[in-house]
């Protein structure tokens, strides 16, 4: 037993005498929450947009105030051509125009029916989908405003609630997925390669032929790593509750429990990884393709995992940060209990599971 | 002259040698290609809808028939219990609760007025903000179809109405893949050429072969010039590679000039090589370079505009940003590639990104260290 704490000593010093490494270790966690929470969003504010208001009439001048009036938009009023308008967007300083006719109030007041043109910038879909449903949002607003004044009959109001996020930010979605890619980075890739280079160093030979058991070898130097994973959780759960202000509504001890099971699933993969790959460099691009990219991805944290091709959405059920994610959110966000959660716990562990047998069946103690 | 032209042989004859790069080089653009733009889609579809419906009256069901006659929902639920609609919500198997009270119809006929409820799991607020927006488009839609319906022909009091007509540009039919082929391009342009550069010198030093070229005349700036060029060069096979592929697979050929998209790429490597050897003159292992490259990578990839647009960032972020070559090359891809914007509208780009690649390079020749 005191030769076993020898060893985690040991490797405790291999982790902490590097400070690049701890960059990396604690840097990354930290850089992450903090973009995530106040740098990344999909929100659209201030966008900059051109109003082309050929109208110049009562009703176009009500419009262009009520649009200059939401915080999305930052609007210029000028005249244009169309010629004009894509030369604009070529050079990537305005992102929507709208274009009022000429005759606006007068056509809504004799005809009751006028023509609005919005041309959006769509080279990014997203961010013109997104404007375009804006403005079509403030242009119904004021056609509803007019409506009232003349009287409408059957008005059908919705009334919404925005459950667990109501002024929908970002970062509850992003904190569960941050930390699933922490955990993953500092257990997969860091356990993998350090075991590899050893292999790579010869100096796993001298210590599999130490009368210590070889397994108690690979125990101790998971430990650190563990432990540093552990205050990593702390870390982002700190950082999450005080700085972005984000709920804790569920069982901390659920979600240390959880942290940990997930925790000993990516140490396995680490060592599975470390098995099968001989050099440094390899065990990194292993564990950047097997692991960082596919969590990234099909995470169901950055990108809604229901959109993609069924292909995709089948391989995601592969990814452990998939389900420990569900896990996460369910704990913090809803304040759910185990009764809700079990299944998922359930694929972790075997996953869990799974890559410990595999990485022994794996795992040479002799020398080729 | 002659001892770079030496130099750039002995490189390429190191990287040609290591396979397993070489492979990594080839196929991980075309697999990160062909995967990376079918996953990474935001556009919200789907969605799933629990309806509880207490009035089951023919108003009621027609609403919901219209609701799911849209492709954008899904029906999750539909139950007369608020309860277990909720708990829908909790288990992620439903995004939304409409809730439509009893006595809809009535009311409506009655009171001409009528509430309906709507409860939106907003954890992922884009999805809750985009998919409670189509939802009411739809209500909306419904109730002036039935307003039609019901008003006698005689009363009507014809409502001004502003018909909204809208033009999407540059990608008609708003295809995601279409804006993120070039982005991801940059992206893997990046990760391959970061790390690879990175890990050069620090490599040479971890071997031992560094010696043999620190006791030898070669100047420190010839050394780096030869280990850039070989890195651009590679970078710029990448490129074509992922534009083939871009072209191939997705039909996205550039609007604008290929020449000056290659002009840029040249420019972008030489920024990006330089970072990379300056990690490497800064790391004594392999562990520390990739510790390093990491922490810049992933911190570059999210700050780039890739995955979110740089407009939404707030302005201390905003200026972050204008620090991250990625974000240049990105938005220069973006331009060219979908609007064919021309020279001018990117000079700006060029020369930022160009003084960029100076001092990272300077900074790398002065911090190479020839003795230690």
């Amino acid at each position: 037993m005191r030769q076993f704490i020898n060893f985690i000593k040991k490797e405790f010093y291999h982790v902490l005498r590097d400070p690049k490494t701890l960059l990396m270790l604690f840097g990354v966690p930290i850089a992450q929450i903090v973009l995530f929470g106040f740098a990344l969003s999909n929100e659209i504010k201030n966008a900059n947009i051109v109003i082309i208001d050929n109208g110049m009439d009562m009703a176009s001048q009500q419009l262009v105030y009520k649009i200059k009036a939401s915080k999305y938009f930052n609007v210029k009023e000028v005249f244009m051509n169309p010629d004009q308008i894509d030369a604009a967007f070529k050079s990537g300083t305005v992102k929507l125009a709208l274009v009022i006719p000429s005759g606006f109030n007068n056509d809504l007041v004799h005809l009751h029916k006028s023509g609005l043109q919005i041309i959006a910038d769509a080279s990014d879909p997203n961010t013109a989908t997104t404007l375009t449903n804006y403005m079509t949002a403030i242009i119904e607003d004021y056609q509803g405003q007019l409506w009232q004044e003349n009287g409408m009959p059957y008005v059908i109001n919705s009334e919404q609630r925005m459950l667990y996020n109501p002024e929908l930010v970002g970062a509850p979605n992003f904190v569960p997925g941050v930390m699933a890619m922490v955990l993953l980075l500092i257990c997969v890739m860091m356990t993998s390669i350090s075991i590899v280079k050893e292999k790579e160093l010869g100096t796993l030979e001298v210590l599999l032929v130490s009368p210590f058991n070889p397994f108690m070898v690979i125990i101790s130097k998971m430990v650190p790593y563990i432990v540093v994973s552990l205050i990593n959780v702390c870390i982002i759960l700190l950082l999450s509750v005080f700085l972005l202000d984000l709920p804790m509504k569920g069982s901390l001890l659920l979600l240390f429990g959880e942290s940990l099971l997930f925790i000993i699933t990516a140490l396995s993969l680490g060592l599975l990884i470390s098995t099968i790959t001989d050099t440094q460099q390899t065990a990194m691009t292993t564990s950047f393709l097997a692991m960082l990219l596919p969590t990234m991805l099909l995470g169901g944290y950055l990108f809604p995992i229901e959109n993609m091709p069924w292909l995709l959405r089948v391989i995601s059920n592969i990814v452990p940060a998939k389900w420990f994610y569900i896990i996460i959110k369910s704990i913090m966000l809803k304040g759910l209990g185990i009764k809700y959660i079990w299944k998922e716990t359930l694929i972790l562990a075997g996953m869990a599971l799974f890559f410990i047998v595999v990485s022994i069946k794996n795992f040479k103690i002799r020398l080729q | 002259m002659r001892t770079l032209l030496f130099l750039l042989r002995k490189e390429f004859r190191q990287i040609f040698r290591d396979k397993g790069v070489l492979r990594i080089i080839i196929i991980a653009p075309i697999i990160q290609l062909l995967v990376l733009p079918r996953a990474a889609d935001y556009e919200i579809k789907n969605i799933n809808i629990a309806v509880v419906d207490y009035d089951h009256s023919r108003v009621s069901e027609q609403l919901v028939n219209k609701i799911l006659s849209s492709h954008y929902f899904k029906l999750a639920g539909y139950d007369q219990d608020y309860k277990k609609s909720y708990d829908l919500i909790e288990r992620d198997k439903a995004d939304i609760v409409l809730q439509i009270p009893s006595g809809f119809e009535r009311n409506l006929i009655r009171d001409n007025k009528q509430d309906l409820f709507v409860a939106v799991n907003a954890i992922n607020g884009t999805k809750a903000n985009i998919g409670s927006a189509y939802l009411n488009t739809i209500i909306m839609d419904f109730n002036n179809e039935i307003r039609m319906k019901w008003m006698p022909p005689l009363r009507i009091n014809p409502m001004p109405t502003i018909d909204i007509a809208t033009s999407n540009w540059y990608n008609p039919n708003m295809v995601y893949a279409v804006f993120m082929v070039p982005g991801i391009l940059v992206l893997l342009l990046t990760m391959i050429g970061g790390n690879l550069s990175a890990f050069n010198i620090v490599k040479e030093r971890e071997i031992g072969t560094i010696e043999q070229i620190n006791v030898t005349p070669i100047k420190k700036h010839i050394f780096i010039i030869g280990k850039l060029v070989p890195f651009i060069i590679m970078g710029l096979v990448v490129f074509t590679i992922g534009l083939g592929v871009a072209a191939l697979v997705y039909g996205i050929i550039p609007a604008g000039s290929l020449a000056l998209l290659y002009f840029f790429a040249v420019i972008y490597l030489f920024t990006l090589v330089g970072f990379g050897l300056l990690i490497s003159t800064y790391s004594e292992t392999q562990q520390q370079a990739q510790s390093l490259t990491f922490f810049f990578i992933i911190i570059f990839n999210l700050m780039s505009g890739l995955f979110t647009p740089i407009d939404s960032m707030p302005h201390w972020a905003q200026i972050i940003t204008r620090f991250i070559p990625l974000s240049y090359f990105i938005d220069v891809m973006r331009m060219i590639v979908l609007k064919g914007s021309h020279f001018h509208d990117v000079l700006y780009h060029c020369l930022v990104l160009f003084g960029m690649g100076l001092v990272l390079n300077g900074w790398a020749v002065l911090n190479y260290r020839k003795t230690s």
